[in-house]
């Protein structure tokens, strides 16, 4: 008989023994996006300009010694605004995930733990909420709220939260069948203390795998909302904003101010990506022996 | 005396299916009943509503004179119910959490239970692994670094910290080796003279049932065709489906196609 119990191991020992002796890729990716959040992290202090500041002598420069990847129309570096920039891609998807992840968890945990018709009206709700076109939701709440960065926030994280929630929910009707699970209500302990604490603990690793997919797909979301002039508004940096700004350089054949922050959304999301799967393929993989 | 278990009349439905129909016995204190049928016999129903997992249609459970509520609330009241009956599940692969180690496992329950003193919880832990032959080394462990035998002695450890009066063994052996069986049966047979727990043992297996039970209850589809002392049942079955799973035991001459046969017809 298989065991299909979700296994533990300390974070650091399964960064060891699993994640770092994954394939070249993998790590590739992880490095990018360690190196991304460091980026975002200490941009102000790395950005050799103030990205936010026009050099009005050096418009649509190539790069340079003054401008290590030339300027955009209005004179600003583009080196600068992409080391910058990364801060907006990285706390607009972290809201849109942290908000879908604890939302999602908490609907998909007691809808599936309860079951019955309250299962099957969240489950019509969710239904609906998939087919409404994120972007749609976006451009609705930007037009409610006004632009920046939080309408199209608030509008991804409601837009995610389904895909969590009926991961969760499938999951948790699942594991609640599991002996261990009813051991611990025979116990006497309360069920909402065995759901949430006992259950839902073994979920983690499924649903940080989600997590982080989400992440790249929220990233690629909220720089087109941007490119639109939806999202985060200039002179504040960002990547999808920087696309836009770029399209007079790139009609005067200075390409650069577009192509390397769309290069930058690219690796993220696909790093993002590669190593969200990774990780669910490594669960799973750990599931079936 | 008082009956420490009595069963009068359960009844589960599920859709159209009549699951158990009528099921009822006594179970004296340190007694040890066999509840015996094979696959969908209603057996494993009657424990789930025995342990409060399925709410019956119909009848009445109760310990020592004190009725169990088919569904209860608040805390007094759940701790109350688990104190009257756990249950030991079939597979130890999955009635372990498989996050916690067994000590912390046990730990919980103590404290549940208002073991609230530490080192108290810890001398508990120590001689309830000891009670099933289990030491500090299978404490520390992790459920995935035992085998299937002391995964279940561990399973009986964890039923046997609430101090229940009825231990329900739902197929808790079937899992396991035939050698670690015997170990499993023997650790029963001793909490039942030592602690005076009383026993519902579920299996599908008479020669289990035998060594640790004095009495059996037959099921058949639900309804209950024989209930007898161990001995008379084995040596004196009354009713056909009885002799079958008698039969169905492995034994020199024995020939599974003609039970094969007589199991389609009966």
């Amino acid at each position: 008989m298989s065991t299909t119990v979700l296994v533990r191991r300390p974070l650091l020992g399964r960064l060891r023994g699993g994640f770092l002796a994954q394939g070249w890729l993998f790590r590739v990716c992880l490095v990018l996006l360690v190196g991304f959040v460091v980026v975002a992290v200490f941009a102000p202090w790395l950005a050799p300009q103030d990205p936010t500041m026009g050099d009005f002598a050096n418009t649509m420069a190539g790069p340079g010694a003054d401008h290590l990847l030339g300027t955009d129309q209005g004179g600003h570096d583009t080196f600068s605004a992409l080391l910058v920039g990364a801060r907006t891609s990285l706390l607009g998807p972290l809201g849109v995930v942290v908000f879908s992840t604890v939302v999602g968890i908490a609907v998909g945990l007691f809808s599936g733990w309860r079951g019955g018709w309250v299962d099957a009206v969240i489950g019509r709700v969710l239904d609906i909420l998939f087919a409404f076109p994120s972007l749609l939701l976006a451009i609705l709440a930007v037009a409610l709220f006004g632009k920046g960065l939080g309408a199209p926030v608030l509008a991804m994280a409601v837009a995610y939260m389904p895909y969590t929630a009926r991961l969760v929910r499938g999951l948790t009707a699942q594991e609640k069948n599991r002996p261990y699970v009813s051991a611990y209500l025979v116990q006497g302990h309360a069920p909402v203390y065995v759901a949430v604490r006992r259950l839902l603990p073994n979920l983690g690793p499924t649903v940080l795998a989600q997590s982080t997919v989400n992440f790249g797909y929220a990233l690629l979301d909220l720089a087109a909302l941007s490119f639109l002039g939806l999202g985060v508004q200039p002179p504040t940096p960002d990547w999808g904003a920087m696309i836009n700004q770029a399209e007079a350089a790139v009609l005067q054949g200075q390409p650069l101010s577009a192509v390397v922050p769309a290069v930058a959304v690219v690796l993220v999301v696909v790093a993002f990506n590669v190593v969200g799967e990774q990780f669910g393929d490594q669960l799973a993989r750990r599931d079936a022996k | 005396m008082t009956a420490l278990l009595e069963v009068t009349d359960l009844r589960k439905t599920y859709g159209g299916t009549t699951a158990v129909d009528g099921v009822s016995f006594t179970l004296p204190p340190g007694g040890a009943l066999g509840l015996v049928g094979e696959s969908g016999s209603g057996k494993t129903t009657t424990a789930r509503m025995l342990v409060g997992l399925e709410r019956p249609d119909s009848g009445s459970i109760t310990v020592l004179g004190q009725p169990l509520g088919a569904q209860v609330r608040g805390r007094a009241a759940r701790l109350a119910r688990a104190k009257a009956i756990q249950i030991v599940f079939q597979d130890p692969y999955l009635s372990l959490d498989a996050r916690l180690t067994i000590g912390a496992t046990l730990d919980g329950v103590l404290r549940l239970h208002g073991q609230g003193d530490r080192v108290a919880r810890a001398a508990r832990i120590r001689e309830l692994l000891g009670q099933v032959g289990l030491g500090d080394r299978e404490a520390a462990a992790l459920p995935r670094h035992l085998s299937g035998g002391q995964r279940q002695r561990a399973a009986i450890a964890r039923a046997l910290a609430v101090e229940p009066a009825v231990l329900v063994l739902d197929e808790a052996v079937s899992a396991l080796d035939v050698s670690v069986q015997a170990q499993v049966l023997n650790v029963l047979t001793d909490i039942r003279r030592e602690a005076g727990i009383g026993l519902v043992f579920v299996s599908h297996d008479l020669a289990v049932v035998r060594y640790v039970c004095d009495e059996a209850l037959v099921l058949l589809r639900g309804r209950p065709v024989e209930h007898r002392p161990m001995e008379e049942l084995l040596d004196n079955p009354d009713h056909d489906y009885t002799r079958l799973l008698l039969d169905s035991v492995p034994h020199p001459g024995w020939d599974p196609e003609s039970i094969a046969r007589r199991r389609r017809a009966a």
